[in-house]
């Protein structure tokens, strides 16, 4: 048995173990095995909102990401949407950018939306990177980037092409 | 010249000295955890450091392109405060993270009963999770100090255990017992290149591990360069250096199995933004 499927064994039948393998499981189970142990959580219990908040706030960068990157999966309903807020409070791209993954996109409302978008723009993070842009862009964030894209000009820096081909 | 520069406290430095550094050759550091300066008093502020050395430190070394790597303890100095005591509860779940490679700096500063106490319960710790140690040796009464060290460690395999802050009146003793040897190089207390090299002559490389442990006194992340310089100077060869300031750090804190230096190692280009290229 390899230490994934014990570890998926052990949350199911017992879901307080996760929160000492989860830590562990990109080492000891490879790429994938966090999610994997999330998806046991999952079934293991009726609501793992708690849970899952729990490992979040607990985890370090790495483990952050995957909760996040994980989260469409979880069927949660909004009540991730803390963690969501919380990476983008950060100064990580890599988390920013997953907090605009499909969950952030599907539950954020359309201030933190906006801002979250404009964020992104500041840190370089690419624009095609963000889950439903198309869907969410309104009136309001095309103002936002046209005013983010005279401020640009204004003091004699290139506009990035993906601003410049949204306005 | 390849550096891992085996203790550092990158925290109190500045974004050009992350660029010096890499300048100079240096490609990993480890960050250990220790004493902010100003005490604290109350485990959530252990914790938010903690979590900083595992998130917000590494991104930001990254960026330069230097590996980050960390070692989470209660310090000595602060493991006297009855208000931090807590944070020996959060340390188990700490010590699980991918990037934690040594539990420390534990150890002692005024070798107190409550220094005592706290020590051996990390050195507990520290098996319990297959972690090396790092000793920091106080900077008053060091002999004293690291004599009382070697008897706290004596039931652990040495090569588990790393004292640091030696000099030319500590070094013996600990080279006798077997474990790892450190020395932090400072612009002018404990050792300088020029010391460094002749106790390297004395006692070979084996086993010898040199640091800045540059913080937020006066102190220089590139004196680890400095030695290997100073060695090669006095007749030290390319591979006596690289064993000194990269593949005996590397050996200690790969007991670990918890090291990751492929991205420095294969010399990958960081301008090419590591971070975006990380999230796909
Ligand atoms: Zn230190």
């Amino acid at each position: 048995m390899t230490w994934l499927a014990r570890a998926v064994a052990d949350v199911e039948r017992d879901p307080e173990t996760v929160y000492a393998l989860f830590p562990r499981a990109a080492r000891e189970g490879g790429p994938g095995a966090r999610a994997e142990l999330l998806r046991a959580l999952g079934k293991a219990l009726p609501d793992p909102a708690a849970a899952v908040m729990k490992l979040y706030w607990q985890g370090d960068a790495g483990e952050r990401l995957e909760i996040l990157e994980s989260l469409p999966q979880l069927d949660l309903g909004p009540a991730a949407l803390p963690l969501v807020h919380d990476a983008l409070r950060t100064n990580d791209t890599r988390l920013v950018a997953a907090a605009l993954g499909p969950y952030g996109s599907a539950w954020l409302d359309d201030h933190a939306f906006r801002q979250g978008v404009l964020k992104c723009v500041f840190m370089s993070v690419p624009l095609a990177s963000v889950e439903g842009l198309g869907r969410r862009f309104d009136e309001e964030l095309r103002r936002m980037l046209a005013d983010f894209a005279a401020e640009r000009r204004a003091a004699g820096r290139p506009v990035p092409p993906d601003v410049l081909e949204r306005l | 010249m390849r550096i891992f520069d085996p203790h550092v406290h990158m925290t109190s430095r500045t974004t050009d000295d992350y660029e010096r550094m890499y300048a100079a050759g240096v490609r990993a550091v480890v960050e250990p955890a220790f004493w902010l300066g100003q005490p604290r008093t109350n485990v959530g502020s252990f914790l938010d450091y903690f979590d900083a050395l595992l998130g917000w430190e590494p991104y930001r070394a990254a960026q330069y392109g230097i590996r980050h790597h960390c070692t989470l303890a209660l310090n000595p100095k602060e493991a006297n405060d009855p208000r931090c005591a807590g944070v020996l509860d959060e340390l188990p779940r700490y010590l699980l993270k991918d990037s934690v490679v040594a539990v420390g700096e534990v150890g002692y500063d005024s070798m107190t009963p409550e220094e005592d106490r706290v020590f051996e319960a990390q050195l507990a710790l520290a098996e319990e999770h297959g972690l090396p140690v790092l000793v920091h040796t106080p900077h008053r009464d060091k002999a004293a100090g690291a004599r009382r060290t070697l008897d706290v460690v004596k039931g652990m395999d040495p090569g588990m255990v790393l004292v640091d802050h030696l000099n030319e009146l500590t070094v013996g003793m600990v080279h006798e017992a077997g474990c790892w040897m450190g020395f932090s190089i400072y612009p002018d207390t404990k050792m300088d290149p020029q010391r460094m090299v002749a106790i390297l002559k004395e006692y070979g490389t084996e086993r010898m591990i040199v640091n800045s442990a540059a913080d937020w006194g006066r102190s220089d992340v590139l004196k680890t360069r400095e030695v290997g310089e100073a060695m090669l100077a006095a007749g030290f060869t390319d591979e006596d250096v690289d064993r000194v300031l990269w593949q005996n750090p590397v050996a200690f804190y790969g007991q670990s199995g918890r090291l990751t230096l492929d991205d420095v190692e294969s010399g990958g280009d960081y301008e090419g933004n590591t971070i975006l290229r990380g999230t796909r």
